[in-house]
């Protein structure tokens, strides 16, 4: 298909853009293959925006005589107005943007086209190997061992080739147990907690169904990350009766009597629609422009966002007490351990790992508790809150566990050596990049499509010095504790750089991080000039 | 009395055990841990509430509500000394005579010279020199001299020239409790004013010809401008309501080139029910996210704060912009006029952003122009219903500004908590008393100190390390955005949890760049040295030992306060689940929880941020403590507290 095809008019001009806290321009409007590029040269600043049609969440046009208004709404909530004259322009750039916004091929998506423009120092499709891992993780134990049953991806169509369990257990065990958990989904190792050898697995829901099916090898392997002696928290992120009748779908729980080690603790963690409703009301309730603030208030509190942000935390401190305080392996599972699951997992490693709060050792983590663990990105962040679509796979699972990342971040502000803006750019790069690492729901969709191959990573680009610095955190200093956040509701803020980025204007806020920059800068270099002149003053002496 | 628990209100599990005595100024708790004893003071001014609740088997429950916010909750033991102990604290808190308040027997050890330099620190007639009058339109009027045609005024107003003491004292005839328009800030760059006043005594139909030439004067007085705006802070319907009394407000047809305006700020009773209702919230143990936003929403509380930075949104705009003057009242216009007139004057002028500035401004603003202090915030005993939260907003409004811009005010949040902090605690003389003529009678400056003086002396701990007086939000009027802003008021749990420090960022971000900023002028020091070193070696090359090892002791401080920065607390209570579990307690203290907020980092700052006591006794309480504490109580409340003996101390 060529993309020509659907571009009826490639350009137009006069065209007026209208942004919040902006003064509208007048420019030209053009269209290409994967963007939409608006480009003004009044005054003397040539202004232009490029914006990814797949980072386009929705359109709405409307028409004054032969003046018509396009209103495109982005998926990083972004809203903006071309008024574009000439009723058929408009018409034929409407319909354009909507057909190019929703290819419905991955192979068609801009990542397959984008040709860095930089030099790549380290290809970021191989930079987080689950193999480094483990030989991190062998150097302190040897109670587990890497497994390629999975090479094919066979066993488990939404793991990676490699994975981590315990030594005990064989590769034929693990094909047993395979069949025992939804989706093939078998317990792996997720987190080793070395200060005491504690250790977080996370699987799918066991089939138990309705008859009280057990399996062997399940409850061996699952035992076999015990001590002797010790117990362990089975933490499900479904409340009981939920749990309960997933039963009579062939699904279930870990029952007492066969698990006698283990105790359950079941925790409510939205998934699906009821989440991604909640964020589509609650990007409505920022977006209102009523001045009422009783209004403001109850929106923000019918959206349940931070409700569910209050849970999803809360279950994650959970883990981590579980593991760090009551010194208990944990498994963490839901219905399909594709979402809830891996937020749970991945945010008690925050909690715990002070190396999962450096850079590199976030992007170790959202590579191996997101991208391999097998969550769906590309159905979940298919679309974003302004889509009428309505399928029941889109969801802000990933953006929900990033707004966790940032109240902890919140809380304890010299403990992460990234800053905001990091998350940020990962949650808009989960909904739409030039970067291959997001596309695909699992390894083996990003193998066979070939995505090392044809596209360019992520952390490939993140990764260069002079992009790095402008996502460090200028007050981080090591912190190898663990970090208890509050959740308590006083404690919880709005993300606003997410859900006010927009409609707010954020000048004095600029400043003030420049400020906090320039402090931390100027002192560093105060640092280095007396250590340099101690040092001559030594050698002279 | 002895083997009384004080309990902590995030966790039940968390008690510790201590002996609570009571002196003539304090409440104190010591606890009975062997090492700390750390000790919680409570000044008797702060008590606003006390609780006696039901008895049960483990003692009898006493909670003490404060005004700043400070929620303590004692069990003890017998029930007859819980009586005693009420009783009294009941007494003890409501005092009848300005005499027993805590300022006339605090002594902070400075002579009488110092005493009185502090007083001297605020000086409003050097403010309104700042301010540019008196001048060709501006004069000091002493018409109220002897408090004779306003008590509650101060003796030197600043009114407009060609207002003659017949308009003046006519007006005031006019006037609720005879407070006349008078000047309250005056912009140098075009000539427009904001005056204060009450309502005029128009009822139905009555006139007052001074009056009207009184805000004509007014107007006269910015010659750029022809017309003036009259603010009424007050809802429509009560300034409507208040006409049957007799009160109301100006008629336009009677008064030559005004334009009136309601904004709509409700009344001090509807301010104090909504503080009520949001301190409940605040209350809640283990509240969920809806209970808490949907609390925070029926309480109005940020409704009330949008609608007085609204109002002083429209002043700031109409004198920067528009050129005009404005008259605010309200009904007395002492408490939302007071309110209104410094939030506008906060907008507009960067000077009332310093910290010398605010002090400045709270002085002219609420102090000399008669907010009832007293009344307001209960010092003495009086009419509950005279209480009221009105300040409390004023300096919520100032902290919702710095969130806005974060860069435009020298001072930071703890100076905002330690002004409330000592509105309450009658600590110093500032506050005291109704109006200047009481404040006078009583001879406050010769017989207190000033709380300008002190704050001005730990200057260093209120500094807002953000700020830069040449960034643009520092400098000319600041413009809050309007619309849609709603999202922009945030609740403010620095302040109405202050003590709840497990609820807080766990990392102050202002105290480490403070302690950044302090290294980098200690660095700066050392630098110069070490040049002035260098050069002289170079020109002498002979060795100077004594000067070296100075130096190599003074290096080793660099780079401490990094180690204080490591910080963490110990896990709330994320699960019930985990209680019947048969294990360690999960607070259990190991090296994670003994190290515990930023407190380390403050230990520089005034004590009585945290300590909430006389701060000559330097001593820590609760707050200080960390979450975790060391002493972590079982979690089942045992009743064998009740079984031993108990006897009164001191």
């Amino acid at each position: 298909m060529e993309f020509a095809e659907l571009i009826k008019t490639p350009r137009a001009d006069n065209v007026v853009l209208h942004r919040p806290f902006h003064p509208a321009v007048e420019g030209t409007l053009c269209l290409t293959g994967h963007h939409l590029i608006f480009s003004s040269r009044r005054h003397d600043n040539a202004e232009e925006l490029w914006l990814l049609h797949s980072n386009i969440d929705s359109i709405d046009k409307r028409f004054v005589g032969s003046l018509g208004t396009i209103v495109i709404k982005c998926k990083d909530l972004r809203i903006i107005q071309l008024d574009i004259p000439g009723m058929e322009e408009c018409l034929n750039i409407a319909s354009s943007i909507e057909a190019l916004s929703t290819l419905d091929s991955v192979t068609l998506m801009y990542p397959f086209f984008y040709r860095p423009m930089f030099e790549v120092l380290e290809d970021g499709w191989s930079s987080f190997l689950l193999e480094q891992e483990f030989e991190l993780l062998s150097s302190v134990t040897d109670e587990w061992r890497l497994s390629c049953v999975n090479k094919e991806f066979s066993v488990c169509p939404s793991y990676p080739a490699v994975v981590i369990v315990p030594k005990a257990i064989d590769d034929e065990a693990l094909r047993k147990v395979a069949l025992f958990r939804q989706g093939g989904r078998f317990p792996v190792l997720s987190y080793y907690h070395k200060k005491n050898g504690m250790a977080m697995l996370r699987s799918s829901q066991p089939l138990t169904g309705t008859n009280g099916r057990r399996c062997k090898e399940d409850e061996k392997l699952v035992n076999a990350t015990l001590r002797s002696g010790r117990r362990g928290f089975v933490i499900d992120t479904r409340p009981l009766p939920v749990a309960q009748q997933a039963r009579a779908k062939g699904g279930g729980f870990e029952q007492e009597v066969h698990y006698p080690q283990w105790r359950r603790i079941h925790k409510y963690i939205e998934r699906f629609n009821i989440l991604q409703e909640s964020f589509i009301k609650l990007v409505e309730a920022c977006n209102d422009q009523s001045h009422n603030m009783d209004r403001w208030l109850s929106k923000l509190e019918a959206s349940n966002w931070l409700t569910h942000i209050k849970e999803l935390l809360t279950a994650a401190c959970l883990a981590a007490q579980c593991i760090d305080r009551e010194g208990a392996s944990v498994l963490v599972h839901g219905s399909e351990g594709t979402d809830s699951t891996l937020q749970v997992t991945s945010l008690a490693q925050i909690i715990l790992d002070p190396r999962c709060r450096t850079i590199h050792g976030f992007e170790a983590l959202i590579v191996r508790e997101w991208l391999q663990a097998g969550h769906p990105f590309q159905q979940r962040c298919a679309q974003s809150a302004y889509s009428n679509s309505k399928q029941k796979w889109e969801a802000p699972v990933f953006l929900l566990f990033l707004e966790c990342v940032w109240q902890i971040h919140r809380q304890f502000p010299c403990s992460f050596e990234f800053n905001e803006h990091f998350l940020l750019l990962l949650f808009e790069h989960a909904y739409a990049s030039q970067f291959g690492t997001f596309l695909g729901n699992n390894e083996n969709e990003r193998a066979k499509l070939k995505l090392p191959q044809k596209t360019m990573s992520l952390w490939s680009w993140v990764n260069r010095p002079e992009e790095l610095n402008r996502f460090q955190n200028p007050l981080y200093e090591a912190n190898n504790l663990v970090i208890w956040p509050s959740v308590a509701p006083q404690s919880l803020q709005l993300w606003e750089g997410v859900f006010l980025r927009w409609n707010r204007s954020s000048r004095f806020l600029e400043e003030a991080e420049k400020e906090r920059i320039s402090i931390i800068k100027y002192n560093k270099e105060l640092q280095a000039k007396v250590n340099a002149l101690r040092r001559r003053l030594a050698e002279l002496e | 009395v002895e083997n009384v628990r004080l309990l902590d209100r995030l966790s039940s599990r968390r008690a510790v055990v201590g002996t609570l005595y009571l002196t003539a100024t304090h409440v104190i708790f010591v606890e009975n841990g062997s090492e700390t004893r750390k000790e919680t003071w409570v000044l008797h001014s702060q008590i606003s509430s006390i609780e006696k609740q039901a008895t049960t088997a483990t003692g009898c429950p006493l909670l003490i509500r404060c005004k700043n916010f400070q929620v303590i909750q004692l069990v003890i033991p017998q029930e007859r000394d819980c009586h005693d102990i009420y009783i009294s604290l009941i007494r003890l808190a409501r005092p009848v005579k300005y005499e027993e308040l805590y300022c006339f027997s605090f002594n902070p050890k400075l002579d009488k010279e110092e005493r009185e330099q502090g007083w001297k620190l605020v000086d409003l007639k050097e403010e309104y020199n700042r301010m540019g009058v008196p001048n060709n339109h501006w004069q000091i009027s002493d018409v109220n001299r002897d408090y004779g045609v306003c008590d509650s005024y101060p003796t030197e107003v600043y009114v407009p020239k060609s207002a003659t003491a017949h308009i003046i004292v006519g007006s005031s005839k006019f006037r609720s409790r005879r407070r006349f328009p008078a000047l309250s800030y005056y912009c140098k760059g075009n000539n427009a004013s904001i005056c204060r006043s009450s309502q005029p005594l128009s009822g139905f139909s009555a006139r007052c010809l001074e009056d009207e030439q009184m805000l004509q004067a007014i107007r006269k007085a910015n010659p750029g401008s022809d017309f003036l705006y009259v603010v009424d802070t007050r809802p429509k319907l009560n300034a409507m309501a208040n006409r049957a009394a007799g009160k109301g407000y100006e008629n336009e047809d009677n008064y030559s080139n005004i334009k009136f305006q309601f904004i709509g700020i409700e009344n001090i009773h509807v301010m104090r029910n909504s503080l009520q209702k949001m301190l409940e919230v605040c209350e809640l143990k283990s509240p969920s996210m809806s209970d808490f936003l949907w609390g925070l929403e029926n309480s109005g509380w940020l409704k009330h704060i949008k609608a007085i930075m609204d109002a002083g949104i429209f002043i700031a705009k109409a004198v920067a912009e528009e050129g005009v003057s404005v008259l605010v009242h309200c009904s007395d216009g002492w408490d939302r006029t007071a309110q209104v007139c410094s939030v506008a004057s906060l907008l507009l002028d960067p000077y009332y952003r310093t910290m010398k500035g605010f002090m400045v401004l709270i002085e002219k603003d609420w102090v000399s122009f008669g907010h009832k202090f007293n009344h307001r915030y209960g010092n003495l005993d009086g009419d509950p219903k005279e209480i009221s939260p009105v300040i409390d907003q004023f300096i919520e409004c100032v902290w919702q500004l710095m969130e806005q811009f974060p860069c435009a005010f020298e001072f930071n949040e703890r100076f905002l908590i330690h002004i409330q902090h000592h509105i309450y605690s009658c600590q110093f003389g500032n506050f005291l008393c109704n109006s200047q003529k009481e404040r006078r009678e009583l001879k406050i400056k010769e017989r207190t100190y000033s709380l300008w003086a002190h704050l001005w002396k730990n200057r260093a701990d209120y500094l807002n390390p953000l700020y830069r007086s040449d960034y643009s939000q520092s400098q000319g009027t600041l413009h809050p955005q309007v619309a849609p802003c709603n999202f922009l008021y945030k609740f403010w749990s620095g302040m109405y949890n202050r003590f709840e420090k497990g609820l807080h960022p766990r990392q102050s971000v202002t105290d480490y760049l403070m302690a950044v900023k302090e290294e980098t002028q200690q660095l700066e020091e050392e630098l110069e040295v070490l040049q002035e070193r260098l050069a002289n070696l170079q020109k002498s090359q002979s060795g100077n030992n004594k000067v070296k090892s100075k130096q190599q002791d003074q290096s080793k401080q660099f780079g401490l306060y990094t180690s204080n920065n490591s910080l963490a607390n110990t896990p709330q209570e994320y699960s019930n689940d985990l209680k019947s579990f048969p294990s360690r307690s999960p607070s259990q203290g190991d090296e994670d929880s003994a190290l515990i907020l930023t407190q380390d980092n403050l230990k520089s700052s005034d004590p009585d941020l945290s300590a909430n006591s006389d701060q000559e006794s330097g001593v820590e309480d609760l707050s200080c403590r960390s979450p975790s504490g060391g002493g972590c109580l079982p979690s089942e409340d045992s009743g064998k507290d009740s079984d031993e003996a108990v006897f009164l101390a001191g």
